[in-house]
């Protein structure tokens, strides 16, 4: 969502997709939320290797099935059809929570609703809507090595999604490491916010007129790096 | 007399469902490994007060969530349509989209059904237990947020931790591709889902599956879930 005094265009998702996807590391196992996080398997960059774990009970999935061609015992955790590929391996939702929780998911990148300065995430329950969907998003904030958050910077009514502190119901408390936005680049540890990169025609002043929370900025702050 | 634990029809296999039993529902949320006969069964026998536990409440209708387009989804939303369900426990119990509601979303707002939300993992965990003996079991899921609240903590290695009860069911409706007779199921793909921990979680589980096979009929070295834990099956070519 663009804002009225926004200098220069925020990114469109595929390219927050890509700025994500530049953390993968090779051989790394990856649990992809739904949503943007979904759009980041399109760009993982050359010579990187991933293994795609889904709690629907796949691991070393595939790419998305052609149209037409979806297998309903072949799906991602978003209800979506997967190609079979050679290597894959199936198991119960049981097994599939305890690689989560186990510690042998190394990145997880997931959409939110809000992060907050101490790295807290509320992406699972809108309090307007009265009802919500947790599905994994709890085990995985605390059992992946890495959580990184993948979101648009501002929501439909240009309220900050990156809070000081989270007024909606949390999904784990400082589980984040790493935030990406459609305007900047955040690292998030103990001390809190780092603005690490932003977009082009970005300054830091512009992001923090659209930014709740407070953060650092980062000495060599420079412009989303992509490649 | 040699075992054989098969049904012959779908009615017969939910008969004797009583009002306010408590049933697991096994799948992901998509059409593989959904019991939909099973479901379509205990709609026409009509048990009502029922609790539901499965990791959705019915979310394929508005969005098609792991559905062939052009196929009428069919899942728990029949159940609650025909006002049968009292209570469901689910992890992702609404439709991915905020616009359109699912059947179960709807009759929550009239404040027609209770909702106990669980973490996925832990819904899991928690009937992985029920059907292991293990009364409880700590995990850091949830620890610190609305869904641990109320619940025993405790600190492992610096981390707090909530105490999780175990859960089990008077029913489970599970759905695999092969039963034998004896009733060792296989499944395919990722329909192991919430069916392998429920099937074993439940005083009564029914198999709902493609096709009922003589023992020996499916390799012992290949079995996923092992025949003590199934008590009826049923097959989806046995009867119209």
């Amino acid at each position: 969502m663009s804002m009225p005094n926004d200098p220069a265009p925020r990114l469109e998702r595929e390219i927050l997709a890509m700025r994500v996807a530049k953390e993968f590391q090779d051989g790394d196992v990856v649990n992809l939320g739904i949503g943007i996080p979904t759009l980041c398997s399109d760009f993982v960059p050359p010579g990187v290797q991933l293994l795609y774990h889904s709690e629907s009970g796949v691991l070393n999935c595939g790419p998305l099935a052609g149209e037409g061609n979806g297998d309903v015992d072949l799906i991602n955790a978003g209800g979506q059809f997967l190609e079979p590929v050679p290597g894959m391996a199936f198991f119960d939702s049981a097994e599939a929570f305890a690689m989560i929780r186990g510690g042998h998911i190394d990145v997880t990148v997931l959409g939110s609703l809000q992060v907050s300065a101490t790295g807290d995430m509320a992406n699972w329950f809108l309090p307007s809507r009265g009802v919500g969907n947790v599905g994994g998003a709890m085990d995985l904030a605390v059992g992946a090595k890495r959580v990184i958050a993948a979101m648009e910077h501002n929501d439909r009514t240009g309220a900050s999604k990156i809070v000081q502190e989270c007024t909606y119901p949390l999904t784990s408390q400082g589980c984040m490491s790493l935030i990406v936005t459609d305007i900047a680049v955040f690292k998030v540890d103990e001390r809190g916010l780092e603005l690490i990169e932003m977009a082009p025609g970005w300054i830091p002043e512009n992001i923090s007129e659209v930014t709740d929370a407070k953060f650092e900025v980062a000495n060599d702050v420079k412009e989303f790096e992509l490649l | 007399m040699a075992i054989d634990k098969t049904v012959t029809t779908f009615e017969e296999a939910v008969s004797d469902i009583p009002n306010g039993a408590s049933i697991m529902i096994g799948g992901f949320g998509g059409q593989g490994g959904m019991p939909h006969r099973l479901m379509v069964a205990l709609v026409a026998q009509g048990a009502g007060e029922l609790t539901i536990i499965g990791n959705t409440a019915g979310i394929a209708a508005p969005t098609g969530f792991g559905w062939p387009e052009g196929e009428t989804p069919i899942d728990h939303a029949i159940l609650i349509e025909n006002g049968q369900i009292a209570k469901v426990i689910a992890s992702f119990p609404v439709s991915g989209s905020v616009s359109r509601p699912n059947a179960f979303e709807l009759a929550f707002q009239r404040g027609e059904i209770e909702l106990e939300v669980v973490p996925q993992g832990t819904l899991a965990e928690r009937i992985r237990a029920g059907g292991a003996g293990i009364p409880a079991f700590y995990t850091p899921t949830a620890a610190g947020t609305d869904l641990g609240e109320g619940k025993e903590t405790r600190v492992f290695d610096g981390r707090e931790n909530v105490l999780e009860l175990s859960m089990r069911a008077d029913f489970a409706l599970v759905r695999a591709h092969k039963a034998d007779k004896v009733g060792n199921l296989i499944y395919s793909g990722t329909s192991r889902s919430f069916n392998m921990p429920m099937a074993t979680a439940a005083d009564v589980t029914i198999a709902e599956v493609d096709e009922i096979v003589e023992p020996g009929g499916i390799d012992a070295e290949r079995v996923d879930t092992p025949s003590i834990y199934i008590d009826r099956i049923v097959a989806r070519n046995s009867n119209a």
